[in-house]
């Protein structure tokens, strides 16, 4: 996959109405290409994102995504492509002459300087009156929920404050486009979790467009409406968050949204695929998109079902066990081939020892295709 | 800020860490001020010896007789200092933003001069700066001097002098300071619209201020004082106070008024270096 063409669809709930509606990206890349001396960081992506989306770049470390996001906000040149700006290339542009903001992985604020003229830094610089710099900065303070820190010095406040901070000094710029390098990276798990549903309630409020990094998939989930799964500098493949995991078309894009169970297969019919023991198993017409030979089989571990009451089944001996709590994670050797399934620990005395042999089954609509990994190579 | 290590270790652990360099302090340091302060006030003579008379007009005969050099010394120092500023800085923030890999091989270039000896550097430009050496006859021959115009013996030499000597003194505390600034903090600026220029003025320069602190600091205190510059460089029109005190000290033997010399000195660098620490700003500098 050398190009990657992928349009957000417009979302019925669009906050952006204001902002004018009509087919206009808030931003599109074009072909574009980063290459650090013989390593391609990022390879002919084109992507178009739509106004007032929350969207995240999701992948591993080295994927491109942060070069991709550096290249928007103008902090690495792209070595070939466009990056239009609302319709405009912005590509020649410096940093300070785009209508972007960053959100820094680190916060970067300025520690010389207080609270308030952090946040009043983008408005002094584009010599917004007096007045106004004040009304601005308290609207964004209480907007991340920290008015009243005006006077403190960045080292006063503790992490979650100083990204908070960070995204008031960016969004007081009422910016095009607001762009996050893993804002939550620093903080801990429960304060992450808190600052994902903030992070949400503040982009549906204030509707500017949020490009956000990452690579926890459960964060990307959780807060965005569109996902761009990136991998080797390409993309894999985007879509809103069910989309991406119910219905996945790499094994890439499988293994790294979720657990998924990947089996070895043949296409034996429109619909149908035989597993390398033999076993048929039916999936839904659209997941083959067409393709022929050999093919890989996905199935979620908690669309599995115990015993045989759907149309596609599966038998194994039961190889490992985990106890969760709310479930019970088993790992099943089947002819097919390892199989891992979620049991809900609904009853007591409900467990399935080792060794213990188990039948599963699944609905064809909860079957996903992906390419051969055989294939690929 | 402070002392509030003390506390932290209640006990005596902190007070005996600190008194090898407290006790080193008091033996050579407080101890010989006191006996400076104390010949500062005695009067009399080489002949008949020196006795202690509460003689304050060691002070006052000082600042009559040698208000000149006194003012020539922060003049030049001060000139000096502000030449190394202006010239360190590039140099630093070259090294710190644009080194890489060669950060500490140039910084070793800017201590190399100091493996030759304070008094072989200086002599070194006296023929740097001689009537027929290079620089001189370039500059005749662009006009910049007069014909038989000369460098050496005169206060641009001193000050040349001067800020050649000190000038690994400014250049590396700013290189620490600029060092040590998180680069994410200039593209910060960028994106919140600042041009380079912008940029610099309002970030760079603010987090490098410790260092231009130390650095001027390093710098003008031992300048005002100096004297082997003025005596190797510059004619007796261009003796600095360092040069009074060393002669009434070592060839006139008249020590209560050298010491008198030296505290009036002290004295003069301590006021400035407050009157500068306030101008600055203490905050700025605990950042």
């Amino acid at each position: 996959m050398d190009e990657s063409v992928v349009t957000a669809p417009p979302s019925a709930a669009s906050p952006s109405a204001e902002n004018g509606s009509g087919p206009e990206y808030d931003i599109r890349l074009i072909g574009l290409t980063k290459r650090f001396d013989d390593v391609v960081a990022v390879d002919n992506l084109s992507l178009d994102i739509d106004r007032g989306h929350f969207f995240a770049l999701l992948g591993p470390s080295g994927c491109g995504k942060t070069t991709t996001l550096r290249m928007i906000g103008g902090f690495e040149e792209p070595t070939e492509g466009r990056i239009e700006l609302g319709g405009v290339d912005v590509a020649p542009l410096p940093a300070y002459k785009r209508d972007v903001n960053t959100v820094f992985q680190s916060y970067a604020l300025f520690p010389h300087l207080s609270i308030f003229e952090n946040v009043a830094f983008g408005l002094r610089r584009r010599r917004v009156k007096g007045g106004e710099v004040r009304r601005r900065v308290v609207e964004a303070l209480e907007l991340v929920g920290l008015a009243g820190l005006e006077r403190r010095k960045p080292r006063q406040l503790s992490g979650g404050q100083q990204q908070r901070i960070a995204l008031a000094r960016a969004l007081v710029n009422r910016p095009r486009v607001l762009l996050l390098d893993e804002p939550l990276g620093a903080l801990d798990l429960k304060l992450r979790k808190e600052m994902q549903l903030e992070l949400k309630r503040i982009q549906s409020e204030v509707g500017i467009t949020f490009v956000h990094v990452t690579h926890d998939q459960e964060e990307a989930m959780t807060m965005a409406d569109q996902i761009v799964i990136m991998n080797g500098g390409h993309i894999e493949q985007s879509g809103t968050p069910t989309e991406l995991y119910e219905s996945p078309r790499t094994a890439f894009v499988a293994g790294f949204l979720g657990v998924s169970n990947l089996l070895e297969g043949t296409m034996v019919g429109e619909d149908r695929v035989k597993l390398s023991d033999g076993t048929e198993v039916q999936c839904p017409r659209e997941a083959l998109g067409g393709r022929t030979g050999t093919v890989q089989i996905g199935v979620r571990p908690e669309k599995l079902r115990l015993g045989a009451g759907e149309a596609n089944s599966l038998s194994g001996t039961v190889a490992e066990s985990a106890y969760i709590g709310v479930s019970t994670q088993y790992t099943l050797d089947t002819p097919a081939g390892p199989v891992t399934v979620y049991v809900q620990n609904d009853r007591p005395g409900g467990q399935v020892a080792t060794g213990e042999r188990l039948t599963l089954s699944w609905s064809p609509e909860s079957t996903f295709v992906v390419d051969s990994q055989e294939g690929l190579q | 800020m402070g002392f509030g290590f003390l506390h932290r270790h209640r006990g005596s652990t902190a007070y005996l860490l600190l008194a090898p360099g407290m006790l080193f302090l008091v033996v050579f340091f407080l101890v010989p001020l006191g006996f400076l302060a104390y010949q500062s006030l005695e009067s009399g003579s080489i002949d008949f010896g020196y006795a202690f008379t509460w003689a304050w007009d060691n002070y006052s005969s000082a600042i009559t007789g040698y208000g000149t050099q006194f003012k020539r010394s922060f003049a030049y120092a001060g000139i000096a200092t502000a030449i190394a500023l202006l010239v360190s800085y590039p140099v630093a923030y070259w090294i710190a933003f644009r080194g890489g890999r060669w950060k500490n091989l140039l910084l070793l270039c800017i201590v190399a001069p100091f493996f030759v000896t304070y008094l072989i550097r200086t002599l070194a430009w006296q023929t740097i700066l001689s009537d027929d050496g290079l620089i001189v006859r370039t500059l005749t021959d662009m006009h910049i001097l007069s014909p038989g115009g000369r460098l050496l013996a005169t206060g641009t030499a001193v000050v040349a002098g001067i800020t050649y000597n000190f000038l690994p003194f400014m250049a590396l505390p700013l290189y620490v300071s600029l060092e040590q600034i998180d680069q994410t903090l200039i593209e910060a600026a960028e994106d919140l619209y600042a041009s380079k220029w912008t940029a610099f003025f309002r970030v760079t320069f603010p987090l490098s201020l410790p260092g231009v602190v130390a650095g001027t600091l390093l710098t003008f205190i031992p300048a005002a004082g100096d004297f082997i510059n003025a005596q190797l460089l510059g004619s007796t029109t261009n003796h600095m106070i360092g040069n009074v005190i060393n002669s009434k000290y070592n060839e006139l033997i008249d020590y209560p008024a050298a010491a008198a010399m030296s505290f009036i000195l002290m004295a003069i660098i301590l006021a400035l270096v407050l009157i500068y620490a306030r101008a600055v700003g203490s905050e700025k500098l605990t950042g």
